[in-house]
């Protein structure tokens, strides 16, 4: 039993991880270079989605091609993700640097109950779809089992592809280097120079893009109901949190790990599979308190 | 001033319970949302913020569900006290767990813990009722069998009761040593330990107080409702606690209550006049009180009268 539905779980499971692990980037791109944990990341996440599949709904019928679809679920993206993380930046994060983390915490809750109801006001509350996207890819045999591209290839190849950008961007390019100054001390890097409210623009616009993409590229293969950004925010602050703050490597291990978990429970003990990641999440801080890929601080008076 | 405010706002809810009995529910329910700002805001004395708190109130609103199915003879009373002793019991087992973080980790830890007790509640059906809930018989009131009209008022003067009492139990911890102790977590607690207290234990403490609070919100919910469901321990319910705790400011107890009331007068007011929207209207309040009065009515309020 266990043996024979492995491949599949396995391979549901990391499709799953990568969209996860895009969302909790984003989330913790974020807050390691803002310090502020964002919970409207989720309604980020349900716009992306709610967004794409609306648009491959009404452009599918006007065209044959599989990659025209599939290429405007990453321009929705983009565009979506700019927008939205932009104005929010501008309008709410902008203003409350000085505040304490909680209260930015706050904020960002505020936000999440506004943009629900707005998304319910656009897209109502009957459920969408892109499926076409998936249909049109076609499926790939791996032994006896059938995959579909969009899982096997598709989906991982983005998460990839988005990890290895980010990181190559933080380490290699001006900009990426200006972040992590940002990052490390705000006050020193403003000192020599680095605009840090440009910074901040940026990363948030990054941040919301790729919270944005987890969404766009889910919409696909899951069905978009009302609810779906608080339930994905949650489970990414899950990710976060046994990865360590701050750490995109740790996300991508701690997002691997509660998407293979999880989707073996889905086949296991499916009673189970909604409290896996929070089991698997408390289990981690038990044994590092302060998540696996974070180092100990020494305590200052 | 403070004791004044208490006790007119006390008879206001007794005297519109008595004359309106439509209003008794409504009322109820605001309180329960009080009693459990008023919980949350026990850790966020320590500056620590929990979305996880009304996991407290589900523990407590469920075990009032059972004892009441099972032991349909058992008083209101007896059913209260039982379903905040399962809660106590229950943070003081997780308690020993969560006091060691801050910040961040310790409000996540917290929401971690009570997703893995919603998912629990609303997927093991035969246990739980699932999301459905369960039902709840009106049980007795201090041995008396009451109608409907009643039982809802006594409900009523119990509710109003239980929150004075806990709402000057928690003012005198605040102003206790301990409760001093607590306010110093967040301040600073590197100092606090050289000054000999254990920041864990004092965490721990705190933990348990604002546990019984909440526990104490969850058990009359359930009674009013005559119905529980995994809702009740929602990670957006606790945000709502925390919402109403940060509305209200943590200077004083009353905070909490003054939050609540005006919590519930923006759902109010916002679902009779745009009722597609009256989750955004909280949300934009949020942040207008959080922009405009960071430090919530009561800190408002303390800056221009002096108490």
């Amino acid at each position: 039993m266990f043996f024979n539905i492995l491949p599949l779980a396995l391979v549901d499971g990391v499709a799953y991880a990568c969209l996860l692990f895009l969302v909790s980037m984003g989330l913790t791109l974020i807050f390691g270079v803002m310090g502020i944990l964002n919970v409207a990341h989720g309604a980020f996440y349900a716009f992306g989605g709610y967004a794409a599949a609306s648009f491959i709904i009404m452009i599918a019928p006007s065209t044959e091609s599989a990659w025209i679809p599939l290429i405007s679920l990453f321009l929705v993206a983009i565009v979506v993700g700019t927008v939205l993380g932009g104005l929010m930046e501008l309008l709410l994060i902008r203003r409350a640097q000085a505040y304490d983390p909680i209260l930015k915490l706050l904020l960002t809750f505020g936000a999440l109950l506004m943009l629900e109801d707005i998304q319910r006001l656009i897209w109502g509350a009957q459920p969408y779809s892109a499926s076409e996207v998936v249909n049109r890819l076609g499926n790939i045999e791996l032994g006896d089992i059938t995959y579909t591209t969009y899982q096997l290839v598709v989906v991982p190849l983005t998460a990839l592809v988005a990890y290895v950008g980010l990181e190559y961007f933080l380490r290699y390019t001006n900009l990426g280097k200006q972040m992590v100054a940002v990052t490390h001390n705000r006050e020193v890097a403003i000192s020599q120079g680095i605009n840090a409210r440009k910074i901040g623009m940026i990363t948030f616009i990054i941040g919301a893009i790729l919270g944005v993409l987890g969404g766009a590229l889910a919409s696909p293969t899951t069905s978009l109901v009302p609810g779906v950004g608080a339930d994905m925010i949650v489970l990414s602050f899950a990710v976060v949190a046994t990865a360590g703050l701050g750490q995109i490597t740790g996300a991508l291990v701690a997002a691997l790990l509660i998407g293979i978990v999880r989707s073996i429970a889905v086949y296991m003990a499916p009673e189970f599979e909604v409290a896996v990641p929070y089991i698997i999440m408390c289990l981690v801080l038990l044994v590092r308190p302060h998540g696996l890929f974070t180092v100990a601080q020494a305590r200052t008076i | 001033m403070i004791y004044a405010i208490s006790i007119i706002g006390a008879v206001a809810a007794l005297v519109a319970g008595y004359f309106t009995s439509w209003v008794i529910t409504p009322i109820i329910i605001g309180i329960t949302y009080a009693i459990a700002a008023l919980g949350v805001s026990v850790m966020m004395r320590a500056g620590q913020v929990s979305f996880g708190h009304a996991m407290y109130a589900c523990i407590s609103a469920y075990t009032v569900a059972f004892l009441a199915r099972a032991y349909p003879s058992l008083d209101v009373v007896v059913l209260i006290l039982a379903g905040v002793l399962v809660a106590v019991a229950a943070s003081m087992v997780i308690g020993v767990f969560v006091a060691r973080y801050r910040g961040i980790f310790f409000g996540m830890l917290n929401l971690a813990l009570s997703m893995v007790l919603f998912a629990l509640l609303g997927k093991l059906y035969h246990l739980t009722g699932g999301t459905d809930g369960l039902r709840i018989e009106r049980p007795t009131i201090l041995g008396m069998e009451l109608e409907r009209a009643p039982y809802e008022f006594a409900l009523l003067a119990i509710t109003v009761f239980i929150a004075l009492a806990l709402a000057w139990w928690i003012q005198r911890y605040f102003r206790s040593g301990d409760g001093e102790a607590l306010a110093a977590i967040k301040t600073n607690e590197t100092r606090l330990e050289y000054l000999g207290f254990s920041a864990y234990s004092v965490m721990w403490r705190g933990y348990l107080i604002s546990a019984v609070v909440v526990g104490f919100s969850g058990s009359l919910l359930a009674l009013i409702q005559g119905l529980v469901t995994p809702e009740i321990g929602l990670w957006l319910r606790s945000g709502e606690y925390v919402f109403i705790a940060i509305l209200g400011g943590a200077g004083h107890v009353i905070g909490a209550f003054l939050g609540a009331l005006v919590f519930e007068a923006v759902k109010l007011v916002s679902t009779a006049y745009f009722p597609g929207l009256w989750q955004f209207i909280l949300g934009l309040t949020l942040i207008i009180v959080i922009f405009l009065f960071p430090r919530g009515i009561v800190g408002e309020l303390s800056k221009r009268i002096k108490f």
